[in-house]
């Protein structure tokens, strides 16, 4: 049926079809209709489909896969098959069903219409919340403020034959990321204070070409939008603007456009999300290896313009590792490289003023990417430890003898019992007995006590006998920290959980619970300290601040590295009885920062500054180094035409 | 009078400001009530006392470390590693023998806390304490915060040091209340007394030199042994900031060694917070109090010996009054330092690695130190003696017992309203309390045909007038230590007025610089002036004492008893310190050393009073108040101090002493004692040594 349902996806409207929309507004209807036509498709489709088996890691994105490759890309306004007000697709949630039970709903994923028979449980003892507590959001769609155009612009802009609409859905959808208080403002009907004044979709580098010149001419403001992750406040839009903003969205932008299999190199144009490109190189028996825990939304564009760092990162590199040329179109004009050299020595490279600019240099349009032929062998796997200084320990030594798998993560104590309240309903008694023999071994016969271990999950890649050999190195070291091997089911639903927990996020919301998770490099003597200490912080800004229960902070142990590692912090907690919760929720993530600083951690790993961490951005990299970067903009965007005002 | 320009300032903000802070600082409605603990020891078994279950909570749940395994975390750090192998590359020799040495180290610092030591000291303790307090009293308030705060995060206790008895006192307590022992960092000097010495390290004494400057390793050990039980919670860690006791019960000036090692692990981000607990001991009747008063006036103190404390044991047949613990508020270094110290310097360097702590550090820690000892001081509790003590000090020819008795009611007024912690017995008449007081105090004060005067001690034969000199200074200073329990509560208003009676018309700036040249005598925290001038202005117009119309401040008619109280009440300090400078300035020889300094200053006094016969600054004599004036002087430029050879000489600017001792001097009556009235022919040294034939070891007079 793929080919078939390839037309479904909506067309980007003309500039003429844009304001046809304005004066009629036959949108509604069509909706309906899309709607329907990919819900068909997509009940067509898993019947047609056979059981999902594969170990590997596209399973758990298999279905979602499945669906985008009907529609081709993202779809045209991405806001009807994604929720407007939460995370991912509208067709999938956690929720509560009638017997108190949770489930996850829709297709795309392998926990899918399970039943999670513990989830309730540890939600309610986690944060002291009760599923009889609703906090539904409110179902008015947000007022939104009216857009001011230039006129002068959107008469030029026609004149291209970009498509661009100025649809207050279109531009809510873009005025945001996926921000605690962001999404918290669209579920509650907030107004958002500022918003795109209008959307365009240029579809190649030249078209962008053509939008940022107009913009210049005009003095219109361009926000770049990609995959709309963003956890920084990057996309909100500065209130003191102006001038008409622009989101300027790159969807459309999704080619790749050559495979070099000489040279291991693709070259991509920038709006593709990452699980297309992932596959369309599949395709092809190739892939990049660059799995962000945001794949399945954000795209190439936003991972150079942060600095983002892939889950597989051991093996193939961070985005940085992975570029090889960047082609940006400025206010100044267009910057790239002229060759493709593996590596130059030609003064400070130029790909680190584009990458982790944040949006405010320019578009990336088009990357060329190194690519690796599909690993022959893949393999999961997981390790208990008797507690978290053992696995980081553990971790540090990993990292110290180079031969850390594809993935290796170390989830604390609260992560690793989350993880088993997300287990779906066990269908044999056999299955049940061999659990419970596991958790007696673990428990019981070696004496670890389950409210102290932790878990790490691992992941291998490459040939059989190599995964099969450095599987071996791994759990040896893992011994002698006191770790047990815990099974490959163990380490898999560690990988499931980093895609479902953003869903999970919508359904706290649901029960009074707010959530946001966030991220540090730091050196390795210091992990355990940070982390300890992070933990008590936000524990005691909680209580200083009123919270009336015990929050939820977690952390994990993400990425290794030769100096240091990768540490991501989860933190939830009850609001009820809380005034304003996302003040709240701020000042603590605030003093968690600070104390992120204080204990020799990064700013960022690689969400990124936007606009969320800018205050400490003098304190991080020195006033001269803000200077630096200051400098580079004054000349490369004198006018500020892209405006977002990230990072500096 | 008018005051100084650039105090107008302050004075603007003053009614807003400070009458607010004040409020808050006033720690009167804040205090805890007592609990005698003694009260059950005299109605149960102290056997079974001694053997009942003893099972503290301890940090986060931590299990107890073995001495043993606290030595092997220590010996195998990072921390230790790293100098062991500096030391080893600057020496020569092996590793593998300094770290041998490191071991011996340890072994001699390291405390062997056992649990059946403890029994045996809480048995002997009480009957020990039975005999000779009446009361024990501890704020049992206090003890639950403690307990609280013990299972949150490291604790630090800091006890005030008055006594011997503090640390063994303190221990007593927490085994009394079940809460975790500390372990104690004690001076080297207690391992003289051979047995006792271990029976200190078995109930949780850690042993320490007194000087260790140079010694890097010896260092190293130290304060990786004391961060290791500082992380791991093991126990509470106690010391004295003091550094040692006060002879003259005044707090001294803290030390900061200490405590920048227990607060380093917060700044290196190992702990999340560490918890200092001030503890104020407060003594109705000190045990060693005319042994400080020697000490004071230079008759050495007694090597610690076990015989020597088999002597001691007449004490056990005296009535020594009361103690009263005061456990103050958990004081949270994370809180404290909030704003002041940014953390993420540390980044930058490997923790392992020591490092002198950066100058932002040093003012946080010295800054936290005197805080701390005013904390100390705000809960040390004051006995109706203190205010007696203080009024006989300034009519050393006696007093009536009716205008004694008269004056105390007035004084506790004054002290009450000034928020000082006294202890005065409820419901009972005045003529009752003072004369018990005398009573208990009889070895300080008589009472003869109705007039009550300071006893003076005789010795057998007849008294030389320099015998008589130091028998007097004997009697004088033991009394002083009672006096100065209650400084702290006036310091600030007394300050004030003698700026306001004797000093030039620039109020503030006569107050700024009493502040500065007394900073050494008194507890005034570090850039606390200002405040200090607000404090001391705010409690003077409180007790109606001093108007302050517009800029000025004026004495009221009804503020005369106190501002003259007051001056007397400084009198000695600015007397004493008169009496150095005119030494310096007119008696002081070039090439002067600082070892001369003292029995030199000694010596002048006496050799004045033989002149003059009417001088009443015994407390000159005193020690202490001479290495203050002395640390006063240097601080202000006025001295310098030159290393030749081994000597460490005085260079005297005589100018700068000389305006120093005019100010003081103005209006008082040492400053018309002429140079030309002690004939010049007569050698100093040889007068001093005359006056102190007997009874005084020569040693210190050359």
């Amino acid at each position: 049926g793929a080919p078939l349902l390839l037309n479904c996806g909506r067309r980007p409207p003309t500039a003429d079809s844009a304001t046809a929309a304005d004066k009629t507004n036959p949108r509604g209807k069509h909706c309906l209709w899309l709607c329907f036509r990919v819900l068909s498709s997509c009940l067509e489709i898993f019947v047609l489909c056979p059981p999902l088996t594969s170990d590997s890691i596209s399973t758990v994105l298999a279905a979602a896969t499945i669906t985008m490759t009907l529609t081709s890309t993202v779809c045209f306004p991405r806001q009807e098959i994604m929720k407007w007000n939460g995370w991912g697709y509208s067709d999938s949630k956690f929720l509560f069903n009638k017997k108190g039970q949770a489930e996850f709903t829709g297709k795309r994923y392998r926990l899918s219409g399970m039943v999670l028979p513990s989830l309730q449980d540890w939600f309610e003892n986690t944060f002291g919340a009760s599923v009889n507590h609703k906090s539904p959001p409110a179902l008015n769609a947000s007022a939104v403020p009216p857009a001011s155009l230039n006129e002068a612009f959107v008469e030029d802009l026609k004149a291209t034959g970009i498509p661009f609409s100025h649809e207050a859905e279109d531009r809510v959808f873009r005025a945001h990321g996926h921000c605690l208080h962001e999404i918290f403002a669209l579920r509650e009907g907030k107004k958002f204070e500022r918003v795109p004044d209008m959307v365009v979709w240029p579809n190649c580098h030249n078209d962008v070409v053509k939008i940022v010149e107009l913009a210049c001419k005009h003095n219109v403001c361009l926000i770049p939008y990609g995959g709309g992750t963003s956890v920084t406040s990057a996309l909100e839009c500065p209130p003191e603007e102006t001038r008409c903003i622009v989101s300027l969205d790159t969807s459309q932008m999704n080619r790749i456009l050559w495979i070099d299999e000489k040279n291991l190199v693709a070259h991509v144009e920038a709006g593709i999300i990452g699980q297309d490109l992932e596959r369309l190189l599949n395709e092809s028996g190739y892939c990049t290896g660059h799995e962000p825990d945001s794949m399945e939304f954000s795209s190439l564009g936003g991972w150079v313009a942060t600095r983002a760092s892939g889950m597989k990162k051991n093996v193939y590199g961070n985005i940085e590792d992975l570029v090889i040329h960047i082609k940006v179109v400025t206010p100044r004009g267009v910057i790239e490289k002229s060759c493709q050299g593996p590596r130059m020595s030609t003064g400070p490279d130029i790909h680190h003023f584009i990458l982790g600019s944040e949006g405010t240099l320019g578009v990336v349009t088009e990357v060329t990417m190194k690519i690796r032929p599909i690993p022959e062998y893949q393999k999961y796997g997981s390790v208990v430890f008797p507690n978290f200084e053992a696995g980081v320990a553990c971790l540090r030594e990993v990292a110290k003898q180079r031969c850390a798998p594809a993935s290796i993560r170390l989830m604390d104590n609260e992560q690793f019992q989350f993880g088993h309240a997300l287990k779906p309903q066990v269908s044999s008694i056999f299955t049940n007995f061999v659990e419970g023999l596991k958790k007696f071994y673990i428990t019981k016969f070696k004496g670890f006590d389950p409210h102290q271990l932790v878990v790490a999950t691992l992941l291998f890649e490459g040939d059989r006998e190599r995964v099969l050999q450095h599987e071996k190195q791994v759990y040896d070291i893992a011994a002698t920290f006191g770790g047990l091997a815990a099974g490959e089911d163990n380490g898999q639903r560690g990988y499931i959980l980093t895609f479902v927990i953003a869903y999970l996020r919508d359904l706290g919301m649901d029960y009074y619970v707010v959530a946001e998770s966030f991220e540090t490099s730091v050196p390795w003597d210091r992990v355990l300290d940070l982390c300890r200490n992070v933990k008590e912080r936000i524990n005691r800004e909680c209580k200083e601040r009123g919270v009336q229960f015990q929050p939820l902070t977690s952390c994990r142990v993400t990425q290794t590295y030769d100096a240091g590692a990768c540490v991501y912090f989860y933190f939830a907690f009850n609001y009820r009885g809380l005034a304003d919760p996302v003040h709240t929720y701020e000042r603590v993530e605030h003093a968690a920062r600070e104390e992120i600083l204080a204990n020799g951690g990064s700013l960022s790993h690689h969400h990124g500054v936007g606009k969320l961490r800018k205050e400490w951005m003098k304190e991080s990299i020195s006033s001269l180094g803000v200077g630096m970067l200051q400098s580079v903009k004054d000349y490369v965007d004198p006018d500020n035409i892209f405006g977002n005002r990230n990072l500096l | 009078r008018e005051l100084s320009s650039e105090s107008n300032i302050y004075i603007y903000c003053f009614n807003i400001l400070v009458f607010v802070t004040l409020q808050q600082r006033d720690p009167m409605l804040k205090r805890d009530g007592f609990e005698d603990i003694l009260e059950e020891r005299r109605n149960s078994s102290d056997l079974k006392y001694a053997l009942r279950c003893y099972a503290p909570v301890l940090y986060k749940g931590v299990t107890p470390c073995k001495a043993n395994m606290l030595k092997n975390i220590v010996l195998q750090s990072d921390q230790l590693h790293y100098v062991i192998n500096q030391v080893s590359q600057e020496s020569g020799e092996a590793p593998d023998i300094i770290q041998e040495e490191a071991s011996v180290i340890l072994e001699e610092m390291a405390h062997r806390l056992q649990i059946s030591t403890v029994r045996f000291f809480a048995f002997a303790l009480s009957k020990a304490f039975k005999t000779l307090f009446q009361h024990v009293c501890v704020n049992e308030e206090g003890i639950q915060r403690l307990q609280q705060a013990i299972q949150e995060h490291p604790v630090v206790l800091l006890p005030s040091h008055r006594s011997y008895m503090d640390f063994l006192l303190m221990s007593y307590i927490l085994y009394t209340y079940d809460l975790a022992l500390p372990v104690i960092a004690a001076g080297m000097d207690f391992m003289g007394m051979k047995f006792v010495g271990e029976m200190l390290r078995m109930s949780g004494a850690f042993f320490i030199r007194r000087s260790f400057g140079g010694d890097k390793l010896y260092w190293a050990v130290f304060s990786e042994y004391v961060k290791t039980m500082l992380r791991n919670g093991f126990a509470p860690i106690e010391f004295f900031l003091e550094g040692t006791r006060s002879r003259t019960c005044k707090s001294l000036t803290p030390k900061l060694g200490l405590l920048n090692i227990v607060i380093e692990p917060f700044f290196k981000g190992e702990v999340f917070d560490v918890n200092l607990v001030p503890v104020s001991i407060s003594y109705e009747r000190i045990l060693e109090e005319s042994l400080y008063a020697r000490e004071l006036l230079g008759v050495p103190k007694p090597k610690e010996s076990t015989s020597g404390l088999l002597k001691a044991r007449r004490i056990l047949s005296e009535d020594y009054g009361s103690i009263h613990v005061y456990f103050g508020q958990p004081v949270s270094v994370r809180s404290l330092a909030q704003g002041k110290v940014n953390r993420s310097t540390y980044n930058l360097f490997p923790r392992h690695i020591p490092r002198k702590p950066m100058e932002e550090t040093q003012s946080f820690v010295n800054d936290t130190a005197y805080r701390i000892v005013r904390l100390q001081e705000d809960n040390m509790v004051l006995k109706p003696w203190v205010l007696m003590a203080s009024l006989l000090l300034q009519n050393l020819e006696g007093l009536e017992l009716s205008v004694l008795t008269e004056q105390t009611v007035w004084l506790r007024g004054l002290a009450l309203s000034y928020a000082a912690f006294l202890d005065w017995p409820d419901h009972a008449p005045t003529a009752k309390v003072v004369s018990s007081s005398l009573a208990l105090h009889r070895g300080l004060a008589c009472v003869s045909g109705g007039r009550v005067s300071l006893v003076v001690g005789e010795p057998l034969g007849p008294v030389t007038p320099e015998e008589a000199l130091f028998n007097r200074a004997v009697s004088v200073l033991s009394c002083a230590s009672y006096r100065n329990q209650v400084l702290h509560v006036f310091l600030r208003p007394a300050m004030l007025a003698v700026a306001m009676l004797h000093l030039s018309d620039e109020v503030y700036n006569c107050f700024s610089f009493l502040w500065d040249m007394f900073s050494n005598d008194f507890i005034l925290c570090p850039g606390d002036i200002v405040q200090d001038f607000e404090e001391a202005c705010y409690l003077l117009v409180k007790t109606g004492a001093v108007q302050m119309p517009q800029q000025d401040i004026v004495m009221t008619d009804i503020g005369q008893p106190t501002l003259s109280f007051f001056n007397g009440l400084l009198e000695p300090f600015l007397q004493g310190y008169q009496v150095v400078c005119r030494y310096l300035c007119e008696e002081a020889s070039e090439g002067l050393t600082e070892k001369q300094y003292i029995p030199a200053v000694r010596s002048f006094y006496s050799v004045l009073c033989v002149f003059t016969g009417n001088l009443r600054c015994y407390e000159v004599l005193s020690s202490d108040m001479q290495k203050n004036a002395l640390a006063a002087l240097l601080r202000m430029d006025a001295v310098r101090k030159v290393k030749v050879a081994d000597q460490v000489t005085l260079i005297v600017n005589k100018m700068a002493v000389n305006s120093i001792d005019d100010i003081l001097g103005k209006n008082r009556m040492i400053s018309h004692i002429n140079q030309t009235q002690i004939s010049p022919g007569l050698s100093l040294v040889a007068v001093a040594e005359d006056l102190y034939r007997d009874g005084l070891t020569p040693s210190y007079i050359r």
